[in-house]
């Protein structure tokens, strides 16, 4: 089965069952009780500003209105909480778990460290986002909706590292044909972003949110020129225009109008299977695996309940951005589309990694 | 001046904003909360602000603001407690406050070392705000100016405090920094993901050593462990000398040393990616540089606890820059502040570019907030300083179990794995016998606090100064040797060559004997040994992860090299020669009733107990144990004692959603909570 095929399979069944998740009434009643979240990354991150946004909303359409407190358990960039949950039984289905695209890419590229296996977990809530990378003012002049005439300029690049999320931007600009150098070892994209206004880093990428937050004011001074989003899948599990920023070039637009950059072939789906991976499926929440289907439904239910709420279009798009929340059976089909990735993908980007960066997995 | 049209309507609707009664409660309620939960060393802000998060959620913004304000704020403040009465510091902003502060609780002087240093926070903070109320107008660009190198540099300057506080042999300074900079540089590269030290089988090490667990070994097992021996009160003789009005008296007539380091710290605090690792180090060093006297410091010098203090309070201010005009949170609190801000009212505020345009009288309110936070916060501290400075009266022995038990849970809290609780052991073993040969223990933390920065900052300032010399040798020149950097080159060399001078007088271990050649020789060739292995461990690196390996076989190399000078001498000079200090020679420990093994083992009962039956339950058995048979205490009073410390334990866990460490037992039973 190819990449395309399989996702598009995927992404239908994740549309189609984010709308008929109905609802069950559940007997399950949590009063009194104290429900753990457990985020395993540091309070400072982006999964604890997501578990933060939905921990309150899930308390009131929990039935019995228990307390929903986040807890942080960081470590070995998620992989000590993973680990740790795939220990974990069901005890009161008072213990939620989120995991993230730095969950996943550890999973997907078979990291050493990863002693947890996705397919043993309950998901009950998924959620995505977006990407967009941008230049500086004087190479985004030179970007005519192609790479072609940024191919010989030297860029640099503040990255997190190349086996994390930013596996998307470097792959796609080095498909691209384009020159970039990562400099590693930056803590957060913030700090991408402060290099890049220092004039240190020509290049950026930002989520949807943070490019919101912290990089359109300098697109709007004329210091920053937004390149191309990452993109957004449709129903039939296409690429198209991010909603966000229905403005700004897909990366496959800008590779179609490039020379030499294919949107077919090898590097091309495993570009789209990592893209797929971190991005429209970026945040999982999970149950442990042998929890009671009707805690599962109270859980459906509730989530299904708190995006259903009048206000949640308003509230999510300004915390958590503009993407649609997965839940129920939906949650079920967006796992699998974010943890499936072909074996050739995996072994081509394993040989990227090692070629380009020297990083061997094992 | 157009800036001032904007900003004087913006500071005057601030004002309008907090002095609603009902802000003015919130912020009260808010800095009580943060001194409660400020008794944790390096947990406070983070674990009480994570506290407030789910209350933030559609809040009035400027309600939501007061009440996380005042808890953040009084955390630099009320951790100071912890820093003068126990040695123990409390976070990074108060390393240096240990230095003289702990020694004067000791000459029975702690009113006065903590109102001092309240007076000189309370200072900072105001001068902090009025200088970022004008400063933040044109903050941007200046900020923006302070480029790798530059940070580079201050961490060099940073570094450069190392020969302040070296100690009587220079080369034992550098030694002890550059083994914490390899302790420092433990776990996976930031840049290449190579392992340092460190592998897989064992998951702890790769993530390497938190700074509350290096802090409290380093600084406070060895002095628990040492006044325990001697059994006796933190105060010698049981006694309060000075009160707290000398100690603000101290700081009125130092008030210029206070507005310099006040200074200090707002403008360190600005840039981002520092924070407060380095800001109170170089305010200590600007302490001692600029005072007449210097031999007093390390033994109880008022000037060497109103610097720092003064500085880390108005670096708190100074950090609101980064936070609120960048995004970028210069601590851990400021980045769970930055995600409740979002949270807040309808999400209109969000931190960034926008907040000077769109919300440039919510960014006052937050830097008044703040000052005013720290107001209220020391005028309590201050109020409360007298009493609680009584605890240095105390037998010791009544205090030590449950600073054992403050100090583990502190450290569990950093990790949440048991093995927390050994490296806080393994750390502290080393801290006692820093502090036993006269190592300088605040070298050795300043090289593990600035190991990462200088590593990070020396591998990517590097890789952008190539990127730009091979555009042209010009633009690299530009580059690298920019105004600001040159700037501070002079700077730390000014500092250095001063402070090698001054280095002798300076003893942070107070006097100590010198003895015989064999243990100072044993504990130099177990460093030698360390530092040879993680030398072969670095050179293990393939070549094309570079970045991983360079700063370890540098410092290595130097510090090996250091090791191998001592070491001609110590074969070369006679028994007796200021080489070979050892503590257990002659003074308080020599004499000390108890020994340090069956001391230590008391400690090392609690972490082994707890591996078997989980923190509660270990921590009952060892309150009454050591109650009972080490302070001698009655049956009631162990009973009564043991119930207290227990009691404050789960109720401040409950309220603050913590785990302790479970056991084996925990594996096979099911417990309820605290005991699971």
């Amino acid at each position: 089965m190819t990449i395309s095929n399989f996702t598009r399979r995927a992404v239908v069944g994740l549309i189609a069952a984010a709308g008929l998740a109905a609802p069950v009434a559940a007997e399950v009643d949590f009063s009194g009780k104290t429900i753990e979240w457990v985020i395993p990354f540091s309070e400072t991150g982006g999964s604890a500003k997501w578990a933060n946004f939905f921990a309150p909303l899930l308390s009131e359409a929990l039935p019995g209105q228990p307390t929903v407190v986040v807890k942080f358990m960081p470590g070995a960039g998620s992989t000590k909480g993973a680990n740790w949950f795939q220990e974990q039984e069901h005890d009161d289905g008072t213990l939620l778990f989120g995991t993230s695209g730095s969950t996943q890419f550890p999973y997907l590229l078979s990291d050493p460290r990863v002693r947890y296996e996705y397919n043993d977990w309950i998901p009950v809530m998924a959620s995505g986002t977006g990407g967009v990378a941008y230049l500086n003012a004087e190479d985004g002049a030179k970007f005519d909706g192609s790479a072609n005439a940024l191919k010989d300029t030297s860029f640099i690049y503040g990255s997190q590292g190349a086996t994390r999320l930013d596996l998307v931007p470097l792959l796609a600009w080095q498909m691209l044909g384009m020159d970039v150098e990562p400099v590693f070892g930056i803590k957060g994209r913030g700090d991408g972003r402060l290099m890049f206004e220092r004039g240190e880093a020509n290049i950026d990428y930002q989520t949807s949110s943070g490019f919101l937050g912290g990089s359109a004011p300098l697109v709007e001074a004329g210091q920053a020129v937004p390149m191309m989003t990452w993109g957004a899948l449709d129903a039939d599990g296409n690429i198209v225009r991010d909603p966000t920023f229905p403005d700004i070039p897909t990366f496959k637009e800008v590779c179609e109008a490039t020379d030499g950059c294919e949107t077919s072939g090898e590097a091309w789906d495993a570009w789209k299977a990592f893209f797929v991976a971190g991005f429209p499926v970026q945040k999982l929440a999970f149950l442990p695996g042998d929890t009671p289907q009707d805690v599962v439904d109270t859980y459906t239910a509730a989530f299904q309940a708190v995006t259903e709420r009048a206000d949640f279009a308003d509230i999510s798009s300004k915390r958590v951005g503009k993407y649609p929340v997965f839940v129920g059976d939906g949650s079920k089909a967006a796992l699998q589309t974010a943890t499936s990735v072909d074996d050739n993908a995996k072994q081509y980007v394993l040989n990227w990694l090692k070629d380009s960066y020297g990083v061997e997995l094992n | 001046m157009e800036v001032f049209a904007t900003a004087l309507p913006a500071l005057g609707d601030a004002w309008a904003l907090i002095l609603q009664p009902i802000v003015l409660g919130y912020l009260v309620l808010g800095v009580v909360m943060g001194l409660a939960v400020g008794v944790f060393p390096g947990l406070g802000g983070i674990a009480g602000l994570s506290l407030l998060l789910p209350f933030m959620f559609g809040m009035d913004p400027i309600l939501g603001l007061a009440l996380m304000i005042g808890m953040v704020a009084v955390v630099p403040t009320s951790d100071t407690f912890a820093s003068v009465l126990m040695g123990i510091p409390g976070s990074s902003a108060s390393q240096a406050t240990v230095l003289d502060g702990f020694p004067m609780a000791k000459k029975g002087e702690a009113a006065r070392a903590l109102s001092a240093a309240f007076a000189s926070s309370l200072f900072g903070g105001l001068v902090g705000a009025t200088f970022l109320t004008m400063f933040i107008l044109i903050a941007r660009p200046i900020v923006l100016a302070f480029g790798l190198p530059e940070m580079l540099m201050i961490t060099i300057l940073g570094l450069s405090m190392v020969a302040i506080l070296a100690g009587r042999i220079p080369l034992k300074g550098v030694a002890a920094a550059g083994l914490g900079l390899m302790v420092g540089t433990i776990g996976e590269a930031d840049a290449g993901g190579s392992l340092r030290m460190a592998t897989y089988d064992i998951p702890y090490l790769t993530d390497g050593l938190k700074l509350v667990i290096v802090g409290l070994g380093i600084f406070a097992v060895p002095e628990i462990v040492s006044l325990l021996r001697q059994d006796r009160s933190i105060a010698k003789g049981a006694s309060l000398g000075a009160g707290w009005l000398d100690g603000v008296k101290d700081w009125f007539a130092n008030i210029w040393l206070s507005v310099r380091c006040s200074i200090i710290g707002v403008i360190v605090g600005v840039i981002p990616g520092l924070g407060g690792s380095v800001v109170d180090w170089i305010a200590y060093g600007h302490s001692v540089q600029t005072t007449k006297d210097k031999s007093n410091f390390g033994k109880g010098e008022v000037r060497g606890v109103i610097g720092p203090e003064s500085s880390n309070n108005a670096k708190e201010g100074g950090g609101l820059v980064p936070t609120l005009l960048f995004g970028i949170p210069g601590s851990g609190s400021m980045a769970i502040f930055i995600g409740a801000v979002a949270l807040l009212g309808s999400g209109d505020i969000e931190v960034g570019p926008s907040m000077l345009q769109d919300n440039l009288d919510i960014t006052y309110s937050i830097v008044w907030l703040l000052a005013l936070a720290n107001v209220v916060g020391t005028i309590l501290c201050i109020a409360a300083s007298g009493g609680i400075a009584k605890l240095t009266t105390i037998r010791f022995t009544y205090l030590a179990p449950f600073l054992f038990m403050l100090i583990s849970f502190a450290a569990f809290q950093s990790g949440q794995n048991f093995e927390d609780l050994l490296a806080l052991f393994v750390i502290g073993l080393i801290g006692i016998f820093l502090r036993r040969f006269d190592w300088s223990r605040p070298a050795f933390l300043i090289g593990f606090v600035l190991s990462n920065p200088v590593e990070k900052f020396t591998n990517q300032a590097f890789q952008i100064a190539s990127f730009r010399f091979r555009k042209s040798f010009g633009e690299g020149m530009e580059y690298v040797f920019s105004p600001i950097v040159i700037i501070l080159i002079v700077v730390t060399i000014v500092s250095i060559i001063l402070g090698i001078r001054q280095a002798k007088m300076i003893m942070a271990e107070g006097e100590v004997q010198s003895g015989s050649k064999r243990a100072p020789l044993v504990f130099l060739l177990a460093i030698m040994a360390y530092l040879a292995v993680a030398l072969i461990n670095a050179n293990m690196i393939p070549d094309y992860n570079m970045t991983d390996k360079i700063i370890p076989l540098v410092i290595g190399y130097v510090s090996l090299f250091c090791c191998v000078v001592l070491l001609i001498q110590m074969m070369r000079r006679p028994e007796g020669d200021a080489i070979f200090a050892d503590k257990e020679v002659a003074g308080e420990d020599a004499s000390a009733p108890h020994g340090l093994w069956s001391t230590l083992a008391w400690f090392a009962s609690l972490i082994a107990a707890t591996w078997v039956v989980g923190f509660i339950l270990a921590l009952i058995g060892f309150l009454i144990a050591f109650l009972r048979v080490r302070a001698g205490s009655s049956l009631q009073m162990t009973l009564i004692l043991t119930a207290c410390g227990i009691g404050f334990m789960c109720v401040m866990a409950g309220a603050l959603n913590r785990d302790f460490p479970p056991g084996l037992l925990q594996d096979m039973v099911d417990l309820p909570w605290p005991l699971k």
